[in-house]
């Protein structure tokens, strides 16, 4: 068997040269980016206060709390008022992200496996596995999402876990598009010939040599896919279709929806947090782009 | 000829083969839920016994064998019959003909604004990338993006149902109007359409405007622009005539992407002003457990996807004569 470690040369810098490794250089730019350095800031408060904000404010969101429909900015304990059973918003808005975010992350991790292992095996084989997968793609594009993952929910019954896989069953095929042309592009390059050549295997190829180069397109799109995870979590959550014993900015939105003109807030505040998140994500994906994407300036 | 002729009949092959898998993967849903169908059924019916039970598996076919069954419903499926609905006693092709006009009439509208305003705002944002428009141009994109749809909904709901009503913030007809015909109930439903149309409206709208921007910048880039402009061409005629036609394929695949998707467009911002459309019936069907219904709309709605890429794909030909042979 041909030996597949491969020695690592590191081209010597002529002296006075500094030599910026890319991943600094990516940190510059997105430095450099007012919006995605705004979208980043707003989006670690966010998570701080998901984190410690419960410790911190010390009551359940579930608990009744006060009358029902009292209205925020009046009472000195109930600063955001309470929901139509008199729970209170502030404690459910500060718990409220930690699920919301958790099945936002949980079902980008999913949709990004199943869409680059798709996408990778096709655009690596070609020919007919390429055929298949992009067949099995199609077939999932024309399924309609949220009409989809109605349906997955209900059948299997509304908890977090199942939300996760509904929302990753129906979002990869994007992904899966951009791993499949991203891999087509790579694997005829000189250098994964050379790899080829020394005898890497084609595991190796795929996960160490063009893996890695298809990374910076990926990784943008699935700091997009966050956000929208999180949208398609909410949106789940409005139709009363998430775990009605876990409580999400989602379910705060889903539980008082028929209340919404008697107690504006109980809506309209969890909504401005999924607001404020996906825009803060999306910012920061933006930015990431710009950063790993240098040729895409502009666009 | 014949190779563009081949091509379209191959597609047409490929789109009959997708309906088939679609109507597989219902299928299979089916089954594999927990809680086998007759049961099902039979609890909506207010429970029963097994003799009730067995009676039921033999009117659906389901005390045949799983193959057997799948053929029977791929066969009434590909003649429309999506079987009965549990909640209206109906055939449930009859409840989806009944409410799939008002969805076309709120998705259409919507997307007709928003591809018209999208393509424009995008087409003058373009010409000065750094220009005011055009950074006002990516924070609508980035806030209509960001906003969830219903919570846009629900906005305007609390500004015109409470701080200003002026407009009508459920349903799609007034009450002390119905049985009223002629130009008063025209008037009646474009009235109730003003508010879902502009939620709709203001997440396609940040779609296309963002769209159009980026397809348009690379266009006006391109070597034939600057032909096109050392000829001496008005700027009118460089931006409108020869950039905007070549930029509008995206605009044009994302359009047909989204008609095709209109019912998963549509489901939320239907449910925010109880507009009378498949998208509440869906919901109606979660809530009460009507599975032919609910299995129903996704076949459907999965129908129409199929439908408008094979017509997007078409068009794609008939626009663009290098594709044709593809």
């Amino acid at each position: 068997m041909m030996q597949t470690q491969h020695p690592t040369v590191t081209p010597a810098a002529p002296p006075g040269v500094q030599v910026i490794s890319p991943l600094r250089e990516a940190w510059r730019v997105f430095r450099g980016n007012k919006a995605a350095m705004l979208g980043l800031v707003l989006l670690s408060c966010i998570m701080l206060l998901m984190v410690v904000g419960p410790g911190l404010y010390g009551v359940n969101a579930f608990d009744i709390a006060g009358a029902p429909f009292t209205e925020p900015f009046v009472q000195q304990q109930l600063w955001l008022g309470t929901d139509y059973l008199g729970r209170d918003i502030l404690a459910g808005m500060l718990i409220g992200g930690r699920a919301t975010v958790m099945v936002g992350l949980a079902a980008a991790c999913i949709t990004v496996s199943i869409g680059v292992t798709v996408g990778s095996l096709a655009g690596y084989f070609g020919g007919w596995v390429d055929t298949l997968l992009s067949r099995l793609t199609e077939l999932f594009q024309v399924l309609p999402t949220l009409l989809f993952a109605m349906v997955l929910v209900t059948l299997f019954q509304p908890s977090l876990g199942v939300v996760v896989m509904a929302i990753g069953l129906v979002s990869w095929t994007g992904t899966a598009r951009l791993a499949r042309a991203e891999f087509m592009r790579l694997r005829h390059l000189e250098y994964v010939s050379a790899a080829r050549a020394m005898g890497a295997r084609h595991l190796r190829l795929m996960l160490r040599e063009i893996l890695p180069n298809a990374l910076p397109p990926l990784i943008v799109s699935a700091t997009l896919i966050i956000g929208v995870a999180i949208l398609f979590e909410a949106g789940l959550s409005f139709l009363g279709l998430s775990d009605p014993n876990v409580m999400s900015w989602g379910y705060m939105i889903g539980a008082n929806r028929r209340n919404i003109l008697e107690c504006w807030w109980a809506v309209s505040f969890p909504g401005a947090a999924i607001f404020l998140t996906v825009l803060s994500v999306s910012l920061v994906g933006d930015g990431l782009n710009d950063a790993l994407n240098p040729k895409l300036h502009l666009r | 000829m014949i190779q563009l002729l081949v091509a379209v009949i191959r597609r047409l092959a490929w789109a009959a083969g997708l309906v088939v898998a679609v109507l597989a993967i219902n299928f299979v849903l089916i089954h594999a839920a927990p809680g086998d169908p007759a049961s099902v059924i039979a609890g909506e019916m207010g429970g029963g016994d097994t003799t009730v039970i067995e009676s039921i598996k033999r009117a659906y076919g389901l005390d045949r064998p799983l193959h057997e069954q799948f053929v029977t419903y791929i066969g009434k499926s590909l003649r429309g019959d999506l079987g009965q609905s549990y909640t209206y006693s109906k055939p449930v092709s009859e409840l989806i003909l009944d409410r799939i006009g008002p969805t076309i009439l709120l998705v259409l509208t919507a997307l007709i604004f928003a591809i018209f305003a999208g393509t424009l705002l995008g087409v003058f944002a373009s010409r000065k990338p750094r220009s005011l428009l055009s950074g006002a141009v990516t924070v609508l994109s980035l806030v209509g993006y960001a906003m969830p749809v219903f919570w846009t909904g629900i906005l305007l709901v609390i500004l015109f149902g409470k701080v200003w009503p002026i407009m009508p913030i459920a349903g799609m007809r007034d009450v002390r109007q119905f049985g009223v015909g002629g130009w008063s109930a025209v008037v009646d439903v474009l009235h109730h359409l003003v508010l879902p149309a502009i939620t709709l409206t203001i997440i396609y709208l940040a779609q296309y405007s963002r769209l159009a921007r980026a397809s348009m910048l690379e266009v006006l880039g391109s070597d034939y622009i600057r032909t096109a402009r050392a000829k001496g061409l008005s700027e009118w005629v460089v931006t409108f005539k020869h950039a905007l036609r070549n930029a509008l394929m995206p605009v044009v695949t994302i359009a047909g992407l989204q008609f095709g998707n209109l019912i998963s467009g549509a489901v939320l911002v239907e449910t925010v002003f109880s507009w009378p459309g498949l998208g509440t019936l869906a919901l109606d069907a979660i809530l009460g457990r009507d599975y032919p219904t609910l299995l129903g709309i996704l076949t459907f709605s999965s129908l129409l996807v199929i439908l408008a890429n094979l017509l997007t794909d078409l068009s794609y030909r008939w626009i663009d004569p290098r594709l044709r042979g593809k």
